[in-house]
């Protein structure tokens, strides 16, 4: 557990003083030597090694793709669910700044911060899955626009979008930095930041799974549907509730000290509500994989063993969550809330997965499984994530907004 | 936020969407012109000189050509390996079948790749840049042919497949397997010409061959085309793919994004002044108005 240590009064030279200011919290907080810390070390070391052997001998050296599995879990979890699971940043920022529902102010700005963070990490992990990474400003910077790409709009919107997640943060750092009228200034931004990536987000949410569209021939009928999008989409919105509950109830622990009275109290509120949010939608999600189900006609799949991975996952890990979380509602269960959304982020994980690793050429002989290297740089980038963010947490106004600052 | 604000969101989704508008009346244009080569597979003798001489060309390493008496059946082509002979049993008889990228009229690769890497040319083939490729195999996932192959074992790898030896196009020249094969097995030609003589093939000798042309309306049509004695799915080929081009698949997708990036602001802004009277009189500490700026 982390110290929390006084913010530094401000007397005298300015320019001193940010100075020293930000020296003293570039400093570790708390104790060095915590198993988190060493295991943390010991995984992002070893990918560091694993990491510069790919970059110098090839992506065969470290990972099991192959010509018939061009992408492995680097895309198929990293970016496609990482990205998934970072959905709880706009659909916040719409109940918050759209809607008004003020109750859930407390948790926006770390739901924001997280999902920055994932886009920075989670999509960054691309890098080590490109081939030729140093041509990756190609689609950016103009000279190659590939604008009938899936994946050149996804690439911008993931770009754009960091953007106004940053901007929408970024008064955060104005506090932290004790600017007040940056601060002003940056909050009269957010509205424009929060429309703008909420649209961003619809797109490229839904443009993950258009990537597949063109994989028609690939990907097992069960799974490849032209309604891939929508459904992606719906799904994110669950996944990023459903990650928002899971990530608040392990920090609420972690981070005690740096929370308001006003957080600590209106935590169990917000969580019933979302828990609310995630049963309807998911029961929406739910049935719109019945019609795609009863529109393609696929009765005939249901008797293979694909059939039945499918139902595990239709009821498994959609119906049987949605129905939990329900009862969460209607029985205050904290508990269940915290299950329900667990499984929920699993089925995400295993959908996700579906569709771009385990029915994606499912008539192939010899199927891809990811390598230990694979996962362990995997493993890597969550923990270089989870330290970053602790960082930030304990340092900025991001849990308690009106911690350490003058205002 | 006031108007001003309000246009500049509006203004900011028209510019995103602007490139994505003038995406569509460009990959509508079909050239029916393009090059091609016909495979007449009941002519092919199995002597592998095309894959010797693409080899020699790409200065990749020669084919093992005996190796094919061993192997029956489906082989792909490899980053080595750029055009592939397969051999067919059908009773004592002995069919082969020439495999390499299919150059479509409407290539999957091309509209997948974000930095137009993949690129149909207006003659026919379709090239691969390494100047702009940045390695994400989107092309591999969406080729319906399963043709693009990527150098895993490389640090500074590529993506390979036949380009129908473009540079060779340029200068004038049949492609190197269409003008050294032995047997007159491949054609080159506009590919409506090709069409034509497929055709008249077809009819002339109508016991000789089943009546399809594959490419012709596989995967949207293909400037490879393919004659044979016995039904393609019995060599291999995929004939379950749909009749229309893949990039069609993501239309209905890439049309709703600029509708989605002009409609969802201003809906979102609505909502948002919507919402505002009613809490308005529910807010007591200007600290807890996080959208009131
Ligand atoms: S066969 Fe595949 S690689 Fe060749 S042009 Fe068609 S989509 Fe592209
Ligand atoms: S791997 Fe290269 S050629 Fe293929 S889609 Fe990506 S950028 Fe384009």
């Amino acid at each position: 557990m982390e110290v929390l240590t006084d913010h530094p009064v401000h007397t005298g030279n300015e320019k001193q003083n940010i100075r020293q200011f930000l020296k003293s919290e570039l400093k570790p907080k708390g104790k060095l030597i915590t198993p988190f810390n060493v295991l943390a070390s010991v995984i992002i070391a070893l990918a560091a090694v694993l990491i510069s052997i790919r970059f110098s001998r090839g992506l065969a050296s470290v990972t099991n793709l192959s010509q018939e599995f061009p992408w492995g879990i680097w895309i198929g979890f990293d970016v496609i669910t990482g990205v998934a699971f970072a959905g709880g940043a706009y659909v916040l920022t719409f109940m918050v700044y759209i809607l008004r529902l003020k109750k859930f102010y407390p948790i926006v700005r770390i739901t924001v911060l997280n999902g920055f963070l994932a886009y920075v990490f989670y999509a960054g992990a691309l890098l080590l899955d490109l081939g030729r990474p140093w041509n990756v400003v190609n689609p950016i910077i103009g000279n190659s626009f590939g604008v009938s790409s899936v994946m050149f709009l996804v690439a911008w919107h993931f770009m754009l979008y960091m953007l106004t997640e940053f901007l929408e943060i970024s008064p955060a750092i104005a506090e932290w930095l004790k600017m007040k009228k940056a601060v002003y200034i940056l909050e009269k931004l957010t509205l424009g930041a929060v429309i703008f990536g909420i649209t961003l987000s619809t797109l490229h949410q839904s443009g993950l799974g258009a990537l597949f569209l063109m994989a028609a021939d690939k990907i097992h009928p069960l799974w490849y549907s032209e309604f891939i999008p929508v459904l992606f989409f719906v799904s994110s919105i669950v996944a990023g509730i459903s990650m928002v509950i899971f990530e608040g109830s392990i920090s609420h622990k972690v981070f005690a000290d740096r929370l308001s009275m006003r957080a600590k109290i209106s935590h169990d509120d917000i969580l019933y509500s979302l828990a609310k949010i995630c049963a309807v939608v998911m029961l929406v999600y739910f049935s719109l994989q019945l019609l795609v189900f009863i529109h393609q006609q696929n009765w005939k799949y249901l008797e293979t063993s694909w059939g039945a991975w499918y139902l595990t996952e239709i009821f498994g890990f959609v119906l049987l969550p949605a129905f939990l979380f329900a009862r969460s509602v209607r029985y205050y269960r904290r508990l269940l809330v915290q299950i329900s959304a667990a499984l929920t982020l699993i089925g995400i994980i295993i959908n996700r997965l579906n569709i771009s690793v385990i029915a994606y050429n499912w008539q192939a002989t010899k199927h891809y499984i990811p390598s230990w290297m694979e996962i362990e740089i995997t493993l890597a980038v969550i923990f270089v994530e989870i330290v970053v963010l602790r960082w930030i947490v304990n340092r900025l106004p991001i849990l308690n907004r009106f911690s350490g600052t003058n205002y | 936020m006031d108007r001003r604000s309000f246009l500049k969101v509006i203004g900011t989704a028209a510019l995103t969407a602007a490139p994505v508008t003038s995406a569509r009346a460009r990959s509508n244009t079909v050239d029916t012109e393009f090059s091609g080569i016909l495979i007449d597979t009941t002519r092919c003798i199995g002597c592998q000189t095309c894959s010797e001489v693409c080899a020699e060309l790409n200065k990749l390493p020669a084919p093992e050509v005996e190796a094919i008496d061993e192997i029956e059946g489906f082989r792909p082509t490899t980053p080595t390996q750029l055009t592939v002979i397969n051999r067919f049993e059908n009773g004592d008889e002995e069919i082969f079948l020439k495999r390499q990228c299919m150059h479509c009229n409407q290539p999957a690769c091309a509209a997948a790749c974000p930095t137009k890497a993949m690129l149909k040319t207006e003659a026919g083939p379709v090239i691969w840049r390494a100047d702009r490729c940045m390695g994400c195999r989107y092309c591999m996932i969406s080729c319906p042919f399963d043709i693009p192959k990527f150098e895993y074992d490389k640090a500074v790898p590529s993506i390979r497949k036949c380009i129908l030896c473009f540079e060779r196009l340029k200068e004038g020249e049949t492609p190197a397997c269409a003008e050294n094969c032995p047997a007159e097995a491949l054609l080159f030609d506009k590919r409506r010409d090709l069409l034509l003589q497929a055709r008249r093939r077809i009819s002339e000798e109508p016991d000789r061959y089943v009546h399809h042309i594959y490419g012709e309306h596989e995967a949207g049509g293909t400037s490879m085309l393919y004659l044979a004695g016995i039904p393609f799915e019995k060599l291999a080929m995929k004939t379950e793919l749909e009749h229309v081009a893949y990039p069609e698949f993501t239309k209905t997708f890439l049309y709703s994004v600029p509708i989605i990036l002009m409609l969802w602001p201003p809906f979102l802004l609505a909502l948002n002044r919507a919402t505002e009277k009613e809490n308005e009189t529910t807010i007591e500490n200007e600290a807890e108005e996080p959208w009131k700026y």
